[in-house]
């Protein structure tokens, strides 16, 4: 085992950090469901970690978890290293996770420009009142995170829907328009939820590219879901597997895919 | 030109004058539902609840003074000092947030997630409890409200269309007021949407609140903004309503009036509740002036609602209502 502020040598060649994110034996509960039984892993600065899992494993649930949207009645969430008290989602996303939905959550009536604004609401420190009376501040602030936007807009390669209301855009696009939302925030850790759902092949070839691109250029520390095996394989640096709540399989593409465990979580050994 | 035309001139200018009303009091409505899908029922009680506030500190009335005297068998009723409008409506836009945060804090918290219905029948809840707060704390009696606000007939208006026309339109100076208050008012509230940081963010949950939570915006303090502002604007129009009619209680009725332009309007377009509030003022007006000698008058009082039913079969989302889309 790596220690907390340990980096290693990924498979192909990158150095990684310390531990970003660090889950201590959590357990999340619905009523008599257990959605989530004593899982510890943790997320390590500028790696791409990925959750894998057959449906119904509690993947979103943890990612869940991450984000706030979700309290465990168990367990410990160091952040830095730091114990994180039971959060709202909008108080962890102000402490620098962002993240996207399977579903797709943009503000549909709000063009793409807009919605990437959004983003960055969290940078915009000019008050109500100072906004109001000493425009020349505003002003530049909005420049200022502008320019932030736009650089991310290029980087994803959506300029030319800048100006399109969110709601007429096909869902390949939406899904990256929600990734461009989620970087503006320039988040210390990105939380991707099945990033690739619902895509074809194309698509998922152009997210895996991006999503490699903002780890590589902007060294985003990346956890994502995704239940397609390939994918996450090729993807990510370390892989958590998990199955039925519980957590059967955490290491390198390499070392899960020939877990014994694993194989049978997929090809679907009866349990009992 | 001919007598007739020139009379439904001055209807009609009558008539947009009082849908500028109308639609200050639907606006309050928009905002709230908008922003967290709520039917506000309490919009109406809101601007009488503002208006009384506004005239019992104007007059420097003690508040809950029926209750303090039967308790402590005083007799105190005023403080003994005027408050100048101005002063007045500052204090009372702070009451109104204080209003805003209680109403989020006690009553509409605890309901996140609910069902539409539940939480209109929490605000028909919160309209008769306010209701009663507003009589318990300032007496039912009927206040006459004077900010200021230029009252009677625009004699330049008067003396111009005379002029022209040979026959002097009346037009109310509180009127003309009225209108530019409103354009004021809702130029500011597009500048707000747009250009704030908070705008931003309560446009933001007004779409989807997920992904609000997700950028890092707290619900409930866009909630207690978004019914801060709604009673702001609720106070503009009962000031505006109060001046023109005494504050009483038949003022919390104007939200019924507000019902018909909501449904010509849509209930999430803040121009829907312009445009609506100028179709019902004009037309009310127009057709009890070419319809209503026929019938023997009073087509004023059901003019709009029948207009809004046509409108609920026809067109129920609206003239400028989010689409009905059902996908299949």
């Amino acid at each position: 085992m790596l220690d907390n502020s340990e980096s290693y040598v990924t498979e192909d060649g990158r150095t990684i950090g310390g531990v970003v994110m660090e889950m201590k034996n959590i357990t999340l509960r619905f009523g008599g469901v257990v959605a989530i039984q004593d899982i510890s892993f943790d997320i390590r600065e500028g790696e791409i970690r990925a959750i894998i899992g057959p449906n119904g494993a509690g993947k979103s649930s943890m990612l869940n978890v991450i984000s706030g949207f979700y309290v465990p009645q168990e367990g410990e969430v160091l952040f830095h290293g730091k114990k994180r008290p039971p959060m709202r989602p909008y108080e962890v996303a102000r402490q620098g996770i962002a993240r996207t939905f399977q579903n797709i959550a943009l503000f549909e009536g709000m063009s793409v420009l807009d919605n990437v604004m959004t983003g960055r609401l969290n940078y915009m420190k000019t008050g109500l009142f100072s906004q109001a009376l000493w425009k020349g501040k505003a002003e530049a602030e909005e420049t200022e995170n502008r320019e932030v936007v736009e650089r991310i807009i290029d980087f994803l390669e959506i300029q030319h829907i800048r100006k399109t209301p969110v709601a007429r855009l096909p869902y390949g696009l939406k899904k990256r328009v929600e990734l461009a939302r989620a970087l503006a925030a320039e988040p210390k850790l990105l939380l991707l939820d099945e990033p690739m759902a619902g895509m074809n092949v194309e698509e998922k070839e152009d997210m895996s590219r991006f999503i490699l691109d903002v780890n590589d250029e902007f060294g985003t520390t990346i956890a994502l879901i995704e239940h397609d095996m390939g994918v996450v394989m090729d993807l990510s640096d370390r892989v958590v597997v998990m199955d039925y709540g519980k957590k059967i399989g955490d290491g390198t593409p390499n070392e899960v895919r020939n877990n014994q465990d694993v194989i049978d979580a997929y090809l679907g050994v009866s349990h009992d | 030109m001919p007598e007739q035309l020139v009379f439904a001139m001055e209807v009609t200018l009558n008539g947009l004058m009082a849908g500028v009303l109308y639609a200050l009091v639907a606006l309050g409505f928009v905002l709230i539902y908008k922003a967290s899908g709520i039917f506000n029922y309490a919009q109406g009680v809101l601007a009488l609840f503002a208006a009384m506030t506004l005239v019992g500190i104007m007059q420097g009335q003690v508040p809950f003074s029926h209750l303090i005297n039967a308790v402590f068998g005083g007799h105190i009723t005023h403080f003994g000092w005027n408050v100048p409008g101005a002063v007045a409506i500052a204090l009372t836009v702070g009451v109104m947030v204080l209003l805003a945060w209680l109403v989020q804090v006690l009553v509409m918290k605890h309901l996140v997630g609910q069902e539409p219905i539940i939480l209109f029948m929490a605000t028909i809840g919160l309209a008769y409890f306010l209701e009663g707060v507003a009589d318990l704390m300032w007496g039912s009696e009927i206040k006459t409200l004077d900010v200021g606000l230029p009252q009677g007939i625009n004699l330049w208006i008067d003396e111009t269309t005379f002029n022209i026309f040979g026959y002097g339109f009346f037009i109310d100076n509180l009127d003309i007021v009225a209108t530019v208050i409103a354009a004021l008012l809702v130029a500011g509230l597009v500048a707000f949407s747009q250009y704030t940081k908070q705008g931003r963010a309560m446009r933001a949950v007004a779409d989807d609140h997920q992904a609000a939570l997700s950028v890092g915006i707290s619900l409930n303090f866009i909630w207690v903004l978004v019914w801060s502002v709604a009673g702001f604007v609720a106070l503009v129009a009962g000031i505006v309503w109060g001046t023109k009619s005494g504050v009483q209680f038949s003022l919390s009725l104007i939200a019924l009036k507000a019902l018909p332009v909501l449904m010509l309007g849509g209930f999430t377009s803040i121009p829907g509740a312009i445009v609506g509030g100028l179709i019902i003022g004009v037309g009310e007006k127009l057709f009890e002036f070419a319809v209503g000698p026929l019938v023997g008058g009073a087509t004023e009082n059901w003019f709009a609602y029948v207009l809004a039913l046509l409108f609920l079969v026809f067109r129920p989302q609206g003239l400028f209502g989010e689409k009905i889309i059902e996908r299949v």
